[in-house]
């Protein structure tokens, strides 16, 4: 006889649902979807033992199980506590775990500086998003920020250390991916910063995607540096043969223009495969891909504001020949009046 | 047809007669009536000499501002071409290089910056979109042109002089 697969049965915000034993409470969480879902920073469910740093997914455990219904005495971090049966989970309907994350965000943006007209993340980083919707207007805070210099890891990657929010997902990305770890954090407390030693190149294949695990504008594409805004190119999903990785990318077009190749993110902004560095700063020819769809945009993003549905939009203006001739020829004669 | 409202006039053409025939009279009649206009209050003014007050929120041509050391605030950012409801605004960003700081700003600036102004419609919400209060709708009315290729106002037309306050203490003396 099978052994009968065991289930806890969780109830989030109201909401009950049945997961596997050993689940933590924001993937939990996330198989619910919707509102309920705890924002994370520093969490990233393709990287093992990513979370816990940040603690931005902090929740109410208002019911500890069904064998043990005393709450948990304080916050907990939903990236990190397992659920156990019958436990309750209050996120956005408790107004301790709003006011914390509220707390929380602030704490993160204390040495963030507020150059998001300059950051090439914007538009799509997880901070801004998380201080729109839970943070203050203004700072407490009345010390200077901690400045660093920026840094060029290799010829394609450049580090600004000022907007770091020491989330580590990069360290486990290089932990990971890479055979030979050549970036991790330096210091301790409010010193720590990301850094290679003695400004060491990165060079590994998958390097690249410490790019897109990066919350924040911190890591950013060099190939891609002041080249647009991210909410004026239109994302693309395509695929080419790679021998190194899936190769199954997001194109971020400009026109006929690809700028800028990163991997292709779910609605929790977590590449769904990591892919190469050809693939990310070589391969920038619509002719070296195979295109697939317009990638699914959230409709409240800020990336939807040039919506469009199809590859190659019908023209506004009937094509006529006449009239561009003659339109040719009224500007000659205006040119030559001049 | 029957007229739907019922206020149809139907006009009778006749010959004319005698006194309408004659013309003088009706001549007379119509310089008398401007005759009469030479001694009344004109209603219009000599523009450019003369200008009308004008609302203090009126917005006419954009200016793109400089801080008060003379560089420019503008850095690219894009939320003024975002939120152009007639998407008129177009720019190209550039990284500032070693030596320019007296130029711009921040470390980003526009290198070209354009207005269309026959598709902007001066609602203003470039300027309240800009983060950095670099650009603001306060010149005068966009002047007339020939060509179309001429209303792109680029950066020459649209950056503000760089205001130099030495020459303004000896254009006082």
């Amino acid at each position: 006889m099978a052994e009968e697969v065991v289930k806890f049965k969780v109830t989030i915000d109201g909401i009950p649902v049945e997961v596997e034993p050993g689940t933590t409470i924001l993937n939990a969480a996330r198989q619910i979807g919707g509102d309920i879902v705890p924002p994370a920073m520093c969490y990233y469910s393709k990287l093992e033992g990513t979370g816990g740093k940040c603690r931005t997914c902090l929740v109410k455990v208002s019911k500890g199980s069904e064998k043990d219904p005393r709450p948990m005495p304080k916050l907990v971090a939903s990236c990190r506590t397992t659920v156990m049966d019958g436990m309750e989970v209050q996120n956005i309907t408790s107004p301790d775990v709003v006011e914390a994350r509220k707390g929380v965000v602030e704490m993160l943006l204390i040495n963030h500086p507020l150059d998001c007209p300059v950051c090439d993340q914007a538009g799509e980083c997880k901070l801004q998003d998380l201080g729109y919707e839970h943070g203050d207007e203004g700072t407490r805070y009345e010390f200077e920020r901690r400045t660093f210099e920026r840094i060029d890891i290799g010829d394609k990657i450049q580090l600004h250390m000022n907007r770091c929010i020491l989330c580590y997902r990069c360290v486990f990305v290089a932990n990971q991916l890479t055979d030979e770890r050549e970036h991790g954090v330096l210091n301790r407390g409010d010193h720590s910063e990301i850094s290679t030693f003695i400004h060491k190149a990165l060079n590994h294949d998958f390097v690249g995607n410490v790019i897109d695990v990066c919350p924040v504008g911190a890591l950013t594409d060099k190939t891609f540096r002041f080249k647009n805004r991210v909410w004026f190119t239109k994302p693309v999903d395509a695929h080419r043969d790679c021998p190194t990785c899936a190769g199954k990318v997001t194109l971020w077009y400009k026109g006929d223009e690809v700028l800028r190749v990163t991997g292709r993110k779910d609605e929790y902004g977590e590449v769904e495969e990591f892919i190469c560095n050809t693939c990310r700063f070589e391969t920038k020819h619509t002719s070296d891909w195979t295109l697939e769809e317009p990638t699914p945009v959230d409709h409240e993003s800020v990336i939807g504001a040039n919506h469009y549905l199809n590859f190659n939009p019908p023209s506004v203006i009937h094509e006529d020949k006449k009239l561009q001739l003659a339109n040719e020829e009224q500007l000659a004669r205006t040119e030559r009046l001049k | 047809m029957q007229s739907l409202s019922n206020r149809k006039k139907v006009i009778e053409q006749k010959p004319m007669n005698i006194w309408e025939r004659m013309y003088l009279p009706a001549i007379a009649k119509g310089l008398s009536i401007t005759l009469r206009h030479f001694f009344k209050k004109i209603p219009t003014i000599k523009y450019p000499e003369e200008i009308r007050p004008y609302s203090k929120n009126f917005r006419g041509q954009h200016s793109l501002k400089r801080d008060e050391q003379g560089r420019e605030r503008c850095t690219a950012c894009g939320l003024c071409a975002l939120s152009c409801p007639a998407e008129a605004i177009t720019m190209t960003a550039a990284e500032r290089q070693k030596g320019e700081e007296n130029l711009y700003r921040e470390e980003k600036y526009a290198a070209v910056y354009e207005i269309n102004m026959l598709r902007c419609i001066f609602c203003g919400l470039c300027e309240e979109a800009c983060p950095k209060e670099a650009i603001y709708l306060d010149g005068p009315h966009v002047t007339a042109e020939y060509l179309r290729r001429d209303f792109i106002y680029g950066k020459d037309k649209l950056v503000e002089p760089k205001f130099d306050i030495t020459k303004l203490n000896k254009e006082n003396a």
